[in-house]
């Protein structure tokens, strides 16, 4: 599982807007890129002012226990480090797995899609 | 009857007296209610239709499977069977009323075959006619089996249609949606609701949605933990979900199974739950005359 599929980049790209880190998960995420992901994030968190993280999942079909814990604990990195994470896209069907499954991520903030994550991290910052 | 034929087995005796006598028994079928109600349009049909019958039975017997109500010989006239099946039944025929119509097809043809026998009441009469008994007892089974079949696929049918009906999303307000829920909230239903909730909030843009159950009549910890599914489901997808129309009885159900919803947010009515949603949009409601007045 830690070898990167082929045609699929190693590492996940993270943008930054202003003081908002954009990550955008495409596919299907293994462990090794999870791991280097959580590093990126909290480096780029301590080292330039970023208040706010948004992950946008609307590219992923499908999200397990392993991917939910990934994105809880980038959340709890994040809260430490004073910045605010936002779980952003989810689709329908992506939903509706996660709570059959009982994974409704408690600790996470969720937004519809990214332009709402962006609203809500400029509102609640005033 | 020959010698030959005396030595013949009874369901090929009754196999070949139905080839023989077709058009006769067609005859004497054509005129009960069964066929009768079914083929209004000519007698000839109703004929046609028994022949098919008969031809059906007579495979059967030649089989040997007087028993069998799967057997091969009747795939032909099962479709014919059901119609008829279900004509008697908008005709407003109970099942039990429609097995007597079939077992009245039997007389006819069993007084037909003793007649072909030189001593009518001789062991070879009595076991042929015992075998052709048999067979059409199996035909009342099949009749009986189609039917059922028939309104099984109806019911199932309606079900669907239920389904899709009874989950409407009404778009309230601008990021605003409802569903009101009506009727027994089953695990299916909760799962339609659920899809056709989360694809409404995607389509419109939701923030708010509202889940009406002041049409549910009870509340038990099934529906409670459905209901909590939906909820969390539109909260991964960033929509904040409120339930309302809890009615009085419902509210004290729900405390005495200890069912705890207090991660849901709850309203008394839709109308509260339509207020909240609208102030913490900062959407303000008043009254026209109310403003004027204050000027």
């Amino acid at each position: 599982m830690n070898q990167p599929t082929p045609g699929l980049p190693a590492q996940i790209p993270v943008l930054a807007l202003g003081d908002v880190l954009l990550v955008s998960l495409q596919g299907e995420l293994h462990d090794g890129m999870a791991e280097q992901l959580q590093h990126d994030i909290t480096n780029r968190i301590s080292t330039s002012r970023v208040t706010g993280v948004v992950i946008d999942i609307s590219g992923v079909d499908m999200v397990d226990s392993f991917l939910g814990r990934v994105l809880a604990e980038i959340a709890s990195t994040a809260r430490l480090l004073a910045a605010r994470t936002i779980l952003a896209g989810m689709r329908p069907a992506v939903a509706i797995t996660l709570v059959e499954l009982g994974l409704t991520l408690p600790g996470l903030v969720t937004a519809l899609d990214v332009d709402r994550a962006m609203e809500l991290l400029s509102q609640r910052g005033s | 009857m020959s010698e030959q034929d005396a030595a013949a087995s009874a369901p090929q005796v009754v196999s070949s007296f139905l080839e023989q006598r077709k058009e006769q028994i067609a005859q004497r079928w054509a005129d009960a209610a069964l066929f009768r109600s079914v083929f209004t349009i000519s007698r000839d049909e109703a004929v046609e239709a028994c022949k098919a019958v008969v031809d059906a039975l007579s495979e059967v017997a030649v089989s040997g499977q007087l028993e069998n109500v799967s057997a091969p010989g009747f795939t032909d006239v099962r479709d014919q069977l059901g119609r008829m099946a279900a004509t008697r039944t908008r005709a407003g025929s109970t099942p039990g009323q429609i097995a007597d119509e079939v077992a009245r097809l039997r007389e006819p043809v069993v007084d037909l075959l003793r007649e072909e026998f030189a001593d009518p009441a001789g062991p070879q009469a009595h076991e042929s006619a015992l075998a052709l008994t048999l067979l059409l007892g199996t035909l009342r089974l099949v009749v009986m089996e189609t039917a059922l079949d028939a309104n099984a696929e109806l019911i199932e049918r309606q079900r669907q249609q239920l389904l899709e009906v009874a989950t409407p999303v009404i778009k309230l307000w601008e990021g605003t949606v409802a569903v009101p829920l009506i009727g027994t909230l089953d695990s299916a239903r909760s799962q339609v609701v659920m899809e056709s909730l989360l694809e409404a909030i995607v389509d419109q843009r939701a923030r708010y949605a509202i889940l009406d159950i002041t049409g549910v009549p009870t509340v038990d910890s099934l529906v409670a933990q459905h209901l909590m599914k939906t909820v969390a489901a539109a909260r991964l997808m960033g929509a904040e979900c409120i339930v309302s129309g809890i009615r009085p009885a419902i509210a004290q159900t729900i405390v005495q199974l200890g069912i705890d919803l207090g991660s849901v947010l709850t309203r008394a009515s839709l109308a509260d739950a339509l207020a909240y949603a609208l102030s913490r949009q900062g959407i303000e409601v008043s009254r026209a005359d109310a403003g004027a007045s204050a000027r």
